[in-house]
């Protein structure tokens, strides 16, 4: 059974044509500052641990970075690259849906967090 | 020794549910084979039990047979047997406990940073994966749905009810944290060979750890009763090495980054 499933199943090479285009993202220059361009060296970055939040629930977590974020902003202009490292842990914590939804409210003036 | 390995991991490793299967699929995670090495100690002291259980239940109705033995004993107190089919269950309780809660708790234990973090948000009946490590905005830069591939869409030696178009892609050997989170009701994101299940709560977000310890492709299906397609909501997690991950998660990004 499972035998039949790696013989017949599209390897991820085959899935994704991996092979046709790993020589064309070579050539293509990096777009992401984190991105993993060197095959050898792949460096993975992404929010840390936070020991505020030690538990399962990381609600408070997203909410608290995106909170962070915006409050150094206010400070420190909006092209300040301090705050740039908020603006990534939030990112990568908080569902897009969330982060749209509380864009909004800002906006209108509704976003229910000390900002 | 590595020849050994490499027979008997591509031989069959079992990552997905089998017909009539009995025991657990093949552990995939430190966390799944501290639950496996669990089982078995605990299994043990339990076949040990039975059978004496059941020997005493077995010995005891033969024996007592109106015939054979017409006259029944009338003992009511015995202290020293009670004080020790007190004692004796209890030791054997906290043999049991003393492995069980050192997995418990170096479950809980958040040692290192993650690598990466993935959200799986369930929505009825799909899953959506994102990897938001890479954005430079707002906008989502990697994001796809993940739905069950129908039967008859199959192809040969694929797996039915287990399948889906895009598999979640991660990097094996790397500590891994995914959150969950639900879009309407209540799901789960559960996946046996990893050993994770994780409701998917709406208005929360659930966080587990993971480091998958070989490559390889692992099912698992929604485990919280989440409306009629509830049984069609798989989950496929596939381990690739880190050079293919990077190469994978390039790849979904050019597209995006070329519109833009």
């Amino acid at each position: 059974m499972a035998e039949a499933v790696s013989a017949k199943t599209p390897s991820l090479s085959e899935q994704y044509h991996l092979e046709n285009e790993v020589k064309q993202v070579k050539e293509d220059p990096s777009d992401e500052n984190t991105s993993e361009e060197t095959p050898d060296d792949i460096t993975l970055k992404t929010a840390p641990a936070d020991f505020r939040f030690p538990t399962t629930n990381q609600t408070r977590h997203c909410f608290t970075r995106y909170i962070e974020y915006h409050r150094c902003v206010a400070a420190k202009g909006d092209d300040a690259p301090e705050c740039d490292k908020f603006a990534k842990f939030y990112r990568s914590l908080c569902p897009s849906e969330w982060v749209d939804r509380w864009n909004e409210q800002r906006e209108n003036g509704t976003f229910p967090g000390p900002l | 020794m590595i020849v050994l390995k490499w027979l008997f991991l591509t031989i069959s490793p079992c990552d997905a549910a089998e017909p009539w299967q009995l025991g657990f699929q093949d552990a995939a995670t430190p966390i799944m084979q501290g639950i496996i090495d669990l089982h078995h100690d605990i299994f043990f002291f339990l076949i040990l039990i039975l059978v004496f259980v059941l020997w005493i239940l077995v010995r005891a109705l033969w024996h007592f047979h109106y015939k054979e033995n017409a006259i029944p004993q009338r003992i009511v107190h015995g202290t020293t047997i009670e004080i020790l089919w007190t004692i004796f269950p209890s030791l054997i309780l906290m043999f049991i406990a003393i492995p069980s809660f050192a997995l418990l708790y170096s479950m809980d234990e958040v040692v290192v940073d993650p690598a990466i973090t993935i959200k799986a948000i369930g929505h009825q009946w799909y899953w959506t994966y994102e990897y938001s490590d890479y954005n430079s905005s707002d906008e989502q830069s990697l994001t796809f749905d993940s739905y069950m591939i129908p039967e008859e869409d199959l192809e040969l030696g694929q797996l039915r009810l287990l399948e889906v178009d895009n598999r979640v892609v991660v990097p094996a050997k790397t500590h891994l944290r995914i959150i969950v989170t639900s879009a309407d009701v209540l799901h789960s994101w559960a996946v046996p060979s990893l050993g994770v299940k994780c409701d998917a709560v709406p208005g929360r977000l659930n966080q587990i750890s993971i480091l998958v310890q070989r490559e390889g492709v692992y099912y698992g299906q929604c485990s919280e009763i989440c409306g009629t397609n509830h049984a069609f909501m798989p989950i496929v997690v596939e381990a690739v090495s880190r050079k293919d991950y990077g190469s994978w998660v390039s790849n979904q990004l050019i597209p995006q980054t070329g519109e833009a």
